[in-house]
């Protein structure tokens, strides 16, 4: 699998291709500033991007403008943004054209080799990973709209391992859970968000999507 | 700057505005003869037995009506005509008790020019003041008599009597003078308003703050908000360093202790070291989030990133309650313009969430051209109301930051709601990037 890496801090993205190469992705360009990411997005046309949202010359979120105009060009181009700090504003943004593909994650969580893994992963074949910080903000604030209230807590729990974009399998071994269970408490979550039922691999997604506009 | 604003004039018929001229002209006439003169006959006598001792104890007490009655007529000229006339008084310390209190309050009235200004003001107003204010009357009443000349007046006047250029000798002269009066009513329904501008105009060039005054008001202004700006920023590097020392700083001395430790266990109980490396972790994770609740506390990274803008809309998201926000603006501002902006409405979205009982926010944010700049935020709720500024220190605080940048925080609260507080800063947006 093919990563283009942009982090302008050395040690970090020095860190990053090591362990990304650990795990057997091949680094396709690793680079520390916005014009030349982009320039490898477009060139080097990579399974995966992995994103600091802070990057010189603007230092201001010029990693994040980047890729999302890398997605604009190249739908459904999987992307993953780092952050030293996560914001709701930012996650809808790169949630908003609801094709999935999309990761969202504090940059400490490079701490955690194996999950942080898992995360790429998953973006790189379209599903979500979004930030427990993100999620834990919407699901204390929306603790109080109706759809959530009509959750039980059990539900809840799933709820935000789902929108995080964890798979039923990785809900059920975190929950101690069945996978039927994990299964049964989907649907059910879905039902109360008023999503309708469809094969979409993306309904999960969805479910964030609509938990995001709810309110 | 006092400026003339036209006042907001409806298209509300003609004849009833130059009668509301003419009355209020009477009115101001009145003020001006009456309480004007005898006002500068007893301030003149007053300040002249100060000499003798005896006007130091009733100067201050003379002195404060006139300044009584200067302001009631700023108050006039702002409501009647739309002119501003800003006060010109120097602030006034704390009077002290008894004989030595007055002679003190005395000389410090007796040292600011403005003073002197309202006791020239007193005479011109008597004098000009009066006929600029009875002028919109007189022509009125002039007209209306013109009028009357030719129902009969004529008749009592003949011969001996000239209305305005016009010699009354007999009827036909008689209805000339009608005609001039007609005229003239006509006249004044169109121009008078003007002689009572007039009027506060002369007002405000006596009572209004000269160059000097304004600026030394200014002076005292940029003083307090300098004290209160060093203070504030004071205030703010001691909690930095206190939130420092006593969260990131500890726990990354934690941190080396326990590797420390694992360094020492590593080979003995590898268990036990194991255990106290996930400590050590945790330790660096809590360091972490502690870092980055501080640079939020700071600066945070998305006004940094994105501007105030998209900074308000993210703070929305965080609120417990919805919040509506509307944004216009084009460019950014200058740092502590957009930091100062983006922490009052930080605190005052926290206070209506916690206190105003609203369950609906809304958030206004645009920047005008006029007088120079102005960035306007405007944060509604429809709570029950009866918020009061004096209570919260968090606001005070705001207050005190936007003063540095000569903004200002209003707040509109009755019994019952809705709360609407309003913040303008005087600004220039730059460039968007």
């Amino acid at each position: 699998m093919r990563v283009v890496l942009a982090e302008d801090l050395f040690l970090l993205r020095d860190g990053l291709v090591r362990m990304l190469e650990a795990y057997e992705f091949e680094i396709a360009a690793a680079v520390d500033n916005g014009p030349e990411l982009t320039r490898a997005l477009e060139e080097l046309q990579p399974d995966v991007a992995v994103v600091d949202v802070r990057l010189p010359p603007s230092f201001s979120d010029e990693g994040l403008q980047c890729a999302l105009e890398a997605r604009r060009k190249r739908p459904g181009l999987p992307v993953l943004v780092l952050s030293q700090h996560v914001e709701q504003l930012y996650a809808r943004e790169l949630l908003a054209d609801g094709n999935g593909g999309v990761g969202y994650l504090l940059k400490d969580r490079v701490f955690e080799a194996e999950q942080f893994i898992d995360g790429v992963r998953r973006v790189a074949s379209g599903g979500t990973a979004m930030d427990p910080q993100v999620i834990q903000q919407l699901v204390s604030r929306r603790a109080q709209d109706k759809p959530m209230a009509n959750l039980t807590s059990r539900e809840k729990e799933v709820m935000e391992l789902m929108a995080q974009g964890r798979s039923n399998a990785a809900i059920a071994q975190q929950l101690f859970i069945t996978e039927r269970a994990v299964a049964k408490h989907t649907s059910n979550i879905f039902g109360k968000l008023r999503l309708p039922p469809s094969d979409d691999d993306n309904r999960r997604v969805l479910a964030v999507l609509a938990y995001l506009d709810q309110g | 700057m006092s400026s003339i604003v036209d006042t907001p004039r409806s298209w509300r018929p003609p004849v009833r505005e130059s009668l509301q001229a003419a009355a209020r002209g009477v009115g101001l006439a009145a003020l001006s003869i009456g309480a004007s003169l005898a006002l500068f006959i007893v301030t003149v006598l007053s300040v002249v037995f100060v000499v003798l001792g005896v006007g130091a104890f009733t100067t201050p007490a003379v002195l404060n009506t006139v300044r009584a009655h200067a302001n009631r007529r700023r108050l006039l000229a702002s409501e009647w005509a739309g002119i501003a006339i800003p006060s010109p008084y120097r602030p006034l310390p704390e009077q002290r008790p008894g004989a030595v209190g007055l002679v003190e309050r005395t000389s410090q009235l007796l040292k600011d020019p403005a003073t002197w200004r309202d006791i020239l003001w007193l005479l011109v107003d008597a004098v000009a003041g009066f006929v600029t204010a009875l002028l919109s009357f007189a022509v009125l009443v002039y007209g209306v008599e013109g009028v009357i000349m030719m129902f009969g007046l004529w008749e009592a006047v003949n011969n001996g009597y000239w209305y305005a250029f016009i010699p009354i000798k007999g009827y036909g002269s008689a209805v000339q003078a009608a005609l001039l009066g007609l005229a003239l009513i006509a006249a004044s329904f169109y121009v008078n308003r003007y002689p009572l501008q007039a009027h506060f105009m002369i007002a405000r060039l006596l009572i209004g703050p000269t160059r000097g005054a304004q600026l030394e008001q200014r002076v005292e202004r940029l003083y307090e908000t300098r004290h209160d700006a060093v203070d504030s920023s004071a205030a703010e590097l001691r909690r930095i360093e206190r939130d420092l020392h006593d969260g990131a700083q500890a726990r990354l001395v934690a941190m080396g202790m326990s590797l420390g430790t694992v360094e020492a266990l590593i080979e003995r109980d590898p268990a036990k070291a194991k255990e106290i490396l996930a400590q050590a972790r945790s330790s660096s994770a809590e360091a972490l989030t502690e870092l980055r609740d501080l640079v939020r506390g700071i600066h945070p990274p998305v006004l940094a990133e994105r501007g105030l803008g998209d900074a308000a809309k993210a703070l929305a998201l965080r609120m417990q309650i919805p919040v509506e926000v509307d944004v216009e603006l084009t460019g950014r501002f200058q740092e502590p313009v957009e930091s100062a902006a983006y922490f009052a409405i930080s605190e005052v979205l926290t206070n209506a969430a916690k206190h105003s009982g609203a369950d609906r926010i809304w958030l206004d944010i645009h920047h005008s051209r006029d007088a120079g700049g102005m960035l306007r935020i405007a944060v509604t709720d429809n709570g029950r109301g009866g918020a009061d500024l004096e209570k919260g220190t968090g606001m005070k605080g705001i207050e005190r930051r936007l003063g540095a940048l000569d903004g200002v925080l209003a707040l509109s609260s009755p019994e019952g709601g809705p709360t609407m507080v309003t913040i303008e800063i005087p600004c220039e947006q730059t460039e968007p990037r």
